[in-house]
């Protein structure tokens, strides 16, 4: 499979790896973060809905931080590249490392990842990468279910309760700024597009737009304004909250490296 | 994890292949139908268990009163020419 994937040297400045190292980052990050619900979530049902996310997630960062070491060609495998990278070299998206919250938080949270990962591996459907197309597809299939969960959860909470719409509500607001970060053009998304290999990040925002609007209309939630600040965690340069969690992630391999069972 | 919240209780069947019937499973707490549909996906189909799934509202579902077995079920005991097992199979026929 990864015979067909272009090749890294030629005009590749880096910005390939880069990319596969963002996309398996959020999955990573969020698949951690939710993780952490197991043992504190509100009902035995929803402890195992979101243990069954998490798991998916963490599945495509394994798959694309394996295929991101191949494509490297240093040597460093999917274990590697979890467990021994620093903060400033992790390229998830800031809005997956935001802490769980309350249940509402944790919903709008996973809606607004959930609508663009969907948007993203359909628009992988059309890359040249081979590896990268197959590993979308496998992924498109689950992330249709986590976006019927948290779509389905974040319409129950704003259309239901004046305290559950409240929760929503500033959940909603609260997150709303990390989503600019998503359609953020960088020039390596640029070069991305043109080689044929990614969709472009702001290609990705009118169908995103839709699905939110959707989901926000039916929850009897108003679209938050736009706000001027960007976020980049797609170039490293994250919120304080990333740190502490690579640190529970990352703990056993720092503290016995190479440790196994 | 807090106590068991107050949704009600809703019974899960399963259809493990296509052809079989659906068989009951168990059951979840969800607030309405779908939600149920959604926690009997993740709670009895991770390990690949079934291709359909219904959920049935447990307070709908009728039940016989145990109290009741000795009048509903023991008349048939002694009425064992009601199983097919009187008439000469042929050969022909394999499973019966």
């Amino acid at each position: 499979m990864t015979a067909a994937a272009p090749p890294a040297a030629a005009g590749d400045s880096g910005a390939h790896f880069d990319y596969l190292l963002q996309l398996a980052d959020t999955s990573l990050v969020l698949g951690q973060r939710l993780g952490e619900v197991v043992g504190h979530a509100p009902a035995l049902e929803e402890e195992l809905g979101l243990a069954n996310i998490a798991l998916d997630l963490i599945g495509q960062a394994r798959l694309l931080l394996a295929y991101a070491g191949e494509h490297e060609g240093r040597g460093r495998d999917e274990d590697q590249l979890a467990m021994l990278r620093t903060p400033d070299e992790f390229r998830n998206l800031v809005l997956a490392e935001q802490p769980n919250g309350d249940f509402a938080c944790t919903v709008v949270r996973q809606v607004l990842v959930d609508a663009w990962q969907l948007e993203l591996y359909d628009a992988l459907q059309g890359s040249r990468d081979a590896h990268l197309r197959a590993i979308a597809a496998k992924s498109r299939k689950e992330t249709a279910y986590h976006f019927q969960y948290s779509s389905h959860w974040l319409v129950r909470l704003g259309d239901g309760t004046a305290e559950s719409h409240a929760r929503a509500r500033r959940a909603l607001e609260q997150l709303w700024p990390y989503t600019r970060e998503m359609f953020d053009e960088q020039a390596a998304d640029r070069e991305l597009a043109e080689r044929g290999i990614a969709p472009s990040a702001a290609s990705l925002e009118a169908g995103w737009t839709t699905r939110i609007e959707g989901v926000l209309r039916e929850a009897t939630l108003a679209l938050p304004p736009q706000v001027p600040y960007r976020w980049h965690g797609r170039r490293g340069i994250h919120s304080e909250h990333l740190g502490y969690l690579l640190a529970e992630m990352q703990v056993l391999q720092r503290t016995y490296p190479g440790a196994q069972w | 994890m807090a106590a068991t919240p107050d949704w009600p209780l809703y019974e899960i069947f399963i259809r493990a292949r296509g052809g079989l019937d659906h068989k009951h499973v168990g059951s979840v707490h969800a607030t309405d139908a779908a939600m149920a549909l959604e926690h009997a996906r993740d709670v009895y189909t991770r390990r690949q268990e079934g291709i359909s799934i219904w959920v049935v509202r447990s307070t709908d579902i009728v039940a016989s009163d145990p109290g009741d077995a000795a009048a509903l079920f023991e008349p048939a005991r002694d009425k064992i020419y009601r199983h097919p097992t009187f008439y000469d199979i042929p050969p022909e026929v394999k499973t019966l």
